[in-house]
């Protein structure tokens, strides 16, 4: 077995706790920004924390750092592929009538399973329509 | 009894049960980070998704992160506990650590059970699809790691395989990880 060095695990974990009421404690200030850093900047912190000092890859060697690196690298491919398409509704030559049409629409109140419309609603969020595109492609959906 | 050549080399400089687990890892981290990427990109298009996020009780995704870091907690300390070839200290903290685990599904369940009697269920719609999918794929990734944490415990107590102690531990706080990114994202962007 690898000798590991162990920081003060217990002091790690109180900070932890701390960050954790700041997460929480971070939307009653009221301010968007703000909820925003408490809330996802908190827990990179927290995550980081976790990572280098539970899961000890601060002294681990180097491979394993590139191994995660480059799954993180491919989740980052991910994104730059597919989120402009999906964050966006609209763009040069398409828009997605649906999408927009279910943003409009709104959620409405709590569903219950027998709700046929919040059935509908969500993968036909997902298709596209092409208007400038010619015959044969996919049909634009029914909104 | 005869160990298998590749659980006594080391190519890498990793002993290779350890380095087994960050290659889980990195599957898990695709695993994850696609689904909860999509969340968030659907997220940003989708700002009436808000309004379905505000139903989620945040002291109850609170009080699980709690338990989450408390379980991450003990089982660092079992695993320096096997490091200093202490099995049955080891054992005591992974079984605190299964405490949490049960903790954290017990309260989840209740949680569930309410959403979904009020009618939130995962057709409900995009935001509840996402929800039940990315909590429900974590919490079936704590149920395994306390199943598995229960086979090493029993092994750490009679003093076996003290290094498994290290490579669930490495497992429990990816889960931990995974969670502390699921909390703001389900419980706190309303």
């Amino acid at each position: 077995m690898t000798e590991h060095r162990h920081p003060n695990y217990r002091k790690i974990y109180f900070t932890l706790l701390v960050l954790l009421a700041v997460s929480v404690a971070g939307p009653f200030v009221g301010i968007k920004w703000v909820t925003l850093i408490t809330a996802f900047g908190v827990a990179v912190v927290k995550a980081n924390m976790v990572i280098q000092n539970f899961m000890h890859l601060k002294w681990e060697k180097r491979i394993a750092k590139y191994v995660l690196a480059v799954s993180l690298l491919l989740m980052a491919l991910f994104w730059g592929g597919v989120a402009p398409d999906v964050m966006k509704h609209a763009g040069l030559r398409w828009t997605n009538d649906a999408a927009m049409a279910a943003t409009a629409r709104g959620i409405g109140p709590a569903h219950t399973e027998t709700s046929a419309e919040s059935h509908d609603a969500a993968p036909v969020a997902e298709h596209e329509s092409v208007p400038a595109e010619p015959a044969g492609e996919e049909p634009p959906p029914v909104p | 009894m005869s160990k298998p050549l590749a659980t006594t080399r080391s190519a890498t400089g990793i002993p290779t049960g350890r380095l087994a687990v960050w290659w889980v890892l990195a599957s898990e981290v695709v695993i994850f980070g696609g689904l909860l990427a999509s969340y968030l990109m659907h997220r940003v298009g989708h700002p009436e998704w808000a309004e379905a996020a505000a139903a989620t009780n945040t002291w109850i995704g609170a009080f699980n992160t709690f338990v989450l870091l408390t379980s991450s907690f003990t089982a660092v300390l079992a695993h320096q506990a096997a490091e200093r070839g202490d099995g049955k200290k080891a054992a005591r903290f992974l079984t605190y650590t299964i405490g949490g685990a049960a903790t954290f599904i017990g309260v989840k369940s209740f949680e569930w059970a309410t959403e979904i009697g009020h009618g939130f269920t995962i057709t409900s719609n995009g935001f509840w699809s996402f929800y039940y999918t990315a909590a429900g794929l974590h919490a079936l990734h704590v149920i395994a790691g306390a199943i598995i944490m229960g086979f090493v415990a029993r092994d750490a107590a009679r003093n076996r395989e003290l290094h498994r102690v290290e490579l669930i531990g490495i497992y429990w706080h990816f889960v931990d990880v995974v969670w502390i990114f699921l909390f703001p994202l389900l419980y706190i962007a309303k």
